[in-house]
């Protein structure tokens, strides 16, 4: 990492700490704030994070490692989560899954070499009336069919902003 | 004691478990009677259950309950039926404000803990033969106690993690760990290190460093009390027996071993003594009959460093009340623990001019064993080799330090702990407590009080204080301490913090006239000192100190790296208990006082040293090569 | 946003907005709890524990601070009518947490919103906004001289376990989400070790609806031990999955009719923590005192693959267990283990009766509610579906 990005990272973790408060309640609110601008939780960031609230390391570690949706790993600018629970399970999901294994060319838990994209399970999306359900980002598809995978995935790499997909999607499945 | 600093909470390691607080201030005091197995018992509401059946005497098994550490209540091991609850309850965690009837041995719960620990086994990899813990383990036990005679959900043919072996003093093997968390509190709770978490979740967990790396590359300050409280063989330390026997073996080297206090209090506990049976005088014997050349005492060179590290602070107070010139690091700290050490260099790098020069008694012996005792016995230092025995796994770290070669070779080769040392022996054939008891050898054999109480918390400042009130103010100690005993820097309280107002001053003794003119500048000084040990006590008056809080104020603070000081090293046997400490703090005072020269300035062959070797006296030319190091600005931040 | 079809609009949708708010403050506190109390409204998460006793014990509990926490970390596979009420009734929720915060003497609310469902957090920003903008929240709500309270949203972060609520609260306090020991219970040391009140999503609604409606209307609804209304989650092998509200108390083969769920072979009832329920025990009850749910109800057709189901179940716990308790941890991927022993038909019967009991043992002996209730499908589908689970040859499918 540049010194220059580490200087980013960690003016913007003051940042944050400044709004959060500076204990430990703060934690997990700066890392989804660096989980959401840089795509990760680098090692700098997350003794930065340590440092400033004087806690260990490995405790921010434990934490980031323990929930799901915190990853020190690089994600791509857009994370695919697909529910593989029991009702989109039995809505089809498994087809689903393949459909998005073989457009994007990568398994789950990989990132597309461009780094746009992140395949990843989710559990339980709570969309289990209209599964199969997948989030691309926060946003949230239902009743997706191994067809529609394509027309997603092209609406995301036509542009990196959130909103325009999201109005993309707004007129197709609302 | 200093009146604003918070000890309250310090000793978390002393007192083990805090019960919960009864919120009700009505209820303080308030007893509840349990009926336990048939039997009633009266209890302060909040015990919990385990201490209750405790005191019936009915044993409910533990894993992740260790007497130091805060309750966890997750291995569940320790669960118990209570009347009309649907679940189990973990007594270890259950503090009882309602009377209760318990069973602690119905079928339900009997299945439960066969089932839990079938489960733990169904993922430790190990055989038992081939384990540091073979025989002191507590999985073992319990899959003895529970009859387990096969493996119901499977045992695994293949290791799941790759050994640690990266760091000198501790060795780690996930394929053993049972996921207690024990190693966790100690590292965070007791020590305040940091270096071991859990990390993911679910059948993922595991315990890890910082990313998983090895332990030598994150922030580990080496103590081992990681080991000391580990169930299993999962955290072990790093052992050098093979080498040590093969330098045995081997005619050409002079093997020379030191031994410090702490050890020679505890060992018998791996010979089945109860704790607080010194063997010191067995244990030489004992030592020879493994086949080492020579057996010194380490508290020649705690006498030693006690005249070097005194000194030395002598020197920083004339330079803060008199020369004043340049900048004065004051307090001056303790330099003896390495773990105490490493722990600052990465936490407060900034305070390392604080940290006395003076090495530790370890490596001042090796140094001292490499030049004048191999000049004075005509043998060439490269065929001599250092062995310690200490109570430490920290010393193992110590020892292979970079700038650790002072003499022109390693200063001292091997540290062996405690139990390693008892294996040794237990190897060799040899039943360690009928041994007849015999002395150290000259040169190095003549120690003083002063160096035995090293291994307790306070020793260290007990023993400067001896040295410096008697040779600044000129008049035997033992006049203004009775038996020359410093009760108020003794005891288990985290922090302790003492003032002695310097009532006169003497004459400057010869042996440091070339430093010191007059003892004017500490005409009625009052000397604050502070002793902390375990480093959670210590990173709570570095707190203070960077606040510029009354610990800020002391001339001289003794820091040690584990709780109760060497005593309650990472090398000492397992388990470890406040109990089992405070037993070998009386087994070491008892030995100081038993000692005939009490005090370090005393020992005839340090003063015999400093006429024949170190001429120029303590923190002399010589003194400063030899006997004196610099330190390491580690910092907390790991490059990516 | 998705809109959720409801099969029938809910009572949630008949509520005066604020009523419910205005009728609570114009009550003194303990006549407030004591309507609660009174409606037997019990948890509506899952677990049952009855409202008013817990705000009870919150409100006598003694502490300068104290804490609102609404448990939107909706999580439980086959649950999704958190989401629902969130998106259609969110100012009944953050009526009943003001409600509760009026009880309990707390000025401080936290709704603590799944991850997955950040999509809904600009909506509630606004809803939180609107009340502030009315007076709702902020210094003297609703014109209350002296009750301040407002509310703020924590995101989660993918963790089904911080649904439990010492988990959640170690969430909120920035650890791993773990639960605690109890006791001590949250309405005695809940986060940042000050009493808290941790209630699910849809029971503040009703706790609304019942200030509105009368604890009476509510008790009069239900059977005896188990008063009112449940939204439950459908879905499924049914021809109308979604959204529904039925009186507690109902029978399962009612609410199949009602699903267009006739015909099924069997009911999970619950989500993955609840039982699996065979078509021979349709005529149970969804009720705390038989079949008690947190609004999941999921329908198996005569052609789904029990087996199938109980390995989905599983993988989910083996990854969502927090891995702190022996039982929870190790003890799924053994069951999982012994799912795809059965799956090649290599289970022996006395092995699967061992695992049967290690299920019993996690049961009772796993530290949370999560972990007792992980093992709850694997053991009912092993024991109502044996025929069809044991002796499969080769790549069967059933």
């Amino acid at each position: 990492m540049l010194v220059t990005d580490q200087e980013r990272l960690k003016s913007d973790i003051g940042k944050w700490l400044e709004r959060y408060g500076r204990d430990r309640s703060a934690l997990i609110p700066v890392l989804q704030e660096i989980q959401k601008k840089y795509s990760r939780i680098s090692e700098y960031g997350m003794q930065v994070v340590a440092d400033q609230l004087g806690i260990h390391p490995v405790e921010v570690y434990s934490v980031v490692s323990f929930y799901s949706f915190l990853d020190h790993k690089p994600k791509g600018k857009f994370v695919i989560r697909l529910c593989r629970t029991i009702s989109c399970d039995m809505q089809g999901k498994a087809r689903v899954a393949q459909q998005l294994k073989s457009d994007l060319g990568i398994d789950f838990g990989e990132t597309t070499r461009d780094g746009k994209f992140t395949l990843e399970w989710a559990n339980c999306l709570g969309m289990c009336d209209q599964g199969p359900a997948m989030l691309v980002n926060d946003v949230v598809y239902t009743r997706v069919t191994p067809a529609m995978v394509h027309d997603i995935l092209e609406a995301c790499r036509k542009t990196f902003g959130v909103y325009a997909l999201e109005s993309k999607h707004e007129e197709g499945h609302a | 004691m200093a009146d604003t600093v918070d000890t309250s909470r310090a000793p978390v390691s002393q007192t083990g478990h805090v019960m919960p607080p009864v919120e009700d201030e009505g209820m303080i005091g308030a007893r509840v009677t349990l009926n336990i197995d048939g039997q009633d018992v009266k209890v302060p509401m909040g015990t919990t259950i385990l201490e209750a059946a405790k005191k019936l005497g009915i044993r409910i098994p533990t894993l992740c309950a260790h007497p130091d550490l805060c309750e966890a209540g997750l291995c569940r091991i320790c669960v118990v039926e209570v009347e009309g609850m649907r679940t189990l309850q973990a007594s270890c965690a259950y503090p009882v404000h309602q009377p209760m009837k318990i069973h602690t041995h119905t079928r339900k719960v009997r299945q439960a803990r066969r089932h839990i620990i079938d489960l733990m086994l169904s993922h430790h990899y190990g055989d038992c033969y081939t384990c540091a813990r073979n025989g002191n383990c507590e999985l073992q036990s319990l899959a003895k106690e529970y009859g387990v005679d096969f493996f119901r959900f499977g045992h695994p043919d293949k290791p799941l993690y790759a050994k640690d072996e990266s760091s000198h003093a501790v060795i780690r093997d996930m394929n053993k760990c049972i996921l207690c968390r024990r190693c966790v509190r100690t590292c965070i709770d007791l020590q305040e290190v940091g270096a071991l978490e859990a990390i993911e979740r679910g059948d993922k967990t595991k315990i890890a460093t910082f990313m998983d790396k090895p332990l030598a590359d994150v922030v580990c300050i080496n103590c081992g009390q990681c080991i000391n409280r580990c169930p299993t063989g999962a955290l072990r330390a790093n052992d050098p027996t093979d080498e040590v026997w093969a330098a045995i073996d081997d005619p050409k080297k002079h093997v020379v071993i030191q031994t410090a206090p702490a050890p020679r209090a505890a060992i018998g506990e791996c010979f089945g003594l109860p704790a607080g049976n010194p063997l010191t005088f067995e244990m030489n014997t004992a030592l020879r009959l493994c086949g080492f050349d020579k057996v010194f005492d380490t508290n020649f060179t705690a006498d030693l460093t006690i005249l070097e590290e005194g000194t030395e602070l002598l020197l920083r107070l004339q330079d803060a009340l008199k020369t004043k010139k340049g900048p004065v690091f004051l307090p001056q700290f303790t330099s003896c623990s390495p773990g105490w050490v490493k722990y600052l260099e990465h936490m407060y790098p900034e305070y390392i001019p604080h940290v006395s020069s003076a090495k530790s008694p370890q490596q001042m012996f090796g140094a001292v064993i490499k030049t004048y005792y191999a000049q004075l016995n005509g043998i060439d230092p490269k065929d001599i080799v250092t062995v310690a025995l200490m109570p430490c796994s920290a010393k193992k770290f110590e020892c292979n330090r970079p700038e650790m070669v002072d003499s022109g070779y390693k200063d001292v080769d091997y540290g062996l702990t405690t139990r390693e040392l008892a294996k040794m022996i237990q190897e060799a054939g040899i039943d360690l407590p009928k041994m007849p008891k015999s002395d150290f050898d000259a040169p190095f054999g003549s120690a003083t009080g002063s160096g035995v109480i090293f291994g307790a918390t306070g020793g260290v400042m007990e023993a400067a204080l001896r040295t410096v009130i008697e040779l600044v103010v000129g008049i035997k100690v033992e006049n203004l301490f009775e038996h020359a005993d410093i009760i108020p820097v003794r005891g288990m309280e985290g922090i302790r913090y003492v003032e002695l107002k310097i009532p006169k001053v003497g004459e400057v003794p010869a042996l440091l006239k070339p430093l010191f003119e007059s003892w004017d500048f500490l005409d009625g000084v009052t000397v604050k000192v502070a002793v902390a040990h375990g480093t959670a006590n210590a990173h709570k008056v570095m707190e203070d100190l960077k606040k510029g809080g009354p610990l800020s104020q002391c001339h001289f603070i003794e820091f040690m790296g584990c709780p109760g000081g060497c005593l309650g090293g990472g090398g000492q046997p397992i388990p470890t208990t406040l109990e089992i400490r405070e037993a070998r703090a009386r087994a070491i005072y008892s030995e100081d006082s038993a000692y005939p020269v009490r005090k370090s300035h005393e020992n005839p062959a340090v003063l015999h040293l400093y006429q024949e070797f170190l001429k120029e006296g303590p923190c002399g030319h010589l003194s400063h090569k030899l006997l004196h190091t610099h330190y390491t600005p580690r910092g907390k931040y790991i490059a990516e | 946003m998705i809109t959720p079809n409801h099969k029938a609009p809910l009572t949630f949708a008949s509520i005066e907005l604020d009523a419910g708010l205005k009728a609570a403050l114009a009550k003194p506190r303990s006549d407030l709890i004591a309507e609660v109390t009174a409606s037997q409204l019990k948890g509506r998460g899952g677990a049952g524990f009855p409202t008013g006793v817990k705000w009870n014990l919150a409100a006598a509990a003694q502490a300068d601070v104290k804490f609102v926490i609404c448990n939107a970390d909706e999580g439980e596979p086959g649950t999704f009518k958190d989401r629902v009420i969130l998106t259609d009734h969110a100012d009944l929720v953050f009526e009943g947490m003001t409600i509760g915060g009026y009880a309990i003497g707390s000025n401080t609310g936290i709704l603590y919103l799944r991850g997955e469902y950040t999509y809904l957090r600009p909506h509630l920003d606004a809803v939180l906004a609107a009340r502030r903008q009315k007076g709702l929240l902020g210094k003297n709500v609703a014109g209350k001289q002296g009750f301040d309270f407002d509310i703020e949203i924590r995101m989660g972060s993918g963790a089904y376990v911080c649904g439990e609520e010492t988990a959640l609260i170690e969430s909120l306090e920035g650890c791993r989400g773990e639960p605690r020991n109890r006791p001590p219970f949250p309405v005695d040391t809940g986060f940042n070790n000050k009493p808290s009140i941790v209630n699910n999503v849809e029971t503040f609604a009703w706790v609304t609806c019942i200030l509105v409606k009368g604890s009476a209307w509510f008790k009069a609804i239900g059977t005896q031990r188990s008063t009112g209304l449940k939204i439950m989650s459908v879905s499924g092998d049914c021809a109308q999955p979604g959204i529904y509200e039925f009186p507690l108390g109902i029978t399962i083969a009612k609410m199949l009719e009602a699903v267009g769920g006739v015909g099924a072979k069997a009911v999970q009832i619950g989500g993955a923590s609840g039982q699996c329920i065979p078509a021979s025990e349709f005529n149970r009850t969804i009720a705390y005192e038989d079949v008690s749910t947190g609004g999941a109800i999921i329908v198996f057709g005569p052609h789904r693959d029990m087996l199938a189901v109980a390995r989905n179940f599983l993988e989910f716990f083996v990854e969502e267990s927090c891995g702190q308790c022996t039982p929870c941890r190790d003890g799924n991927p053994k069951l999982l283990e012994g799912v795809e022993l059965l799956e090649q038909g290599r289970c022996s019967m006395r092995y699967l009766n061992e695992l049967a009991s290690l299920g019993e043992t996690m049961q009772v002996a796993s530290k949370c509610g999560l972990g007792q209730s992980s093992p709850n499908a694997f053991l009912s589908i092993i024991k109502n579906f044996k025929g069809e689970v044991m002796g499969r040859t080769q790549g069967e499918t059933h």
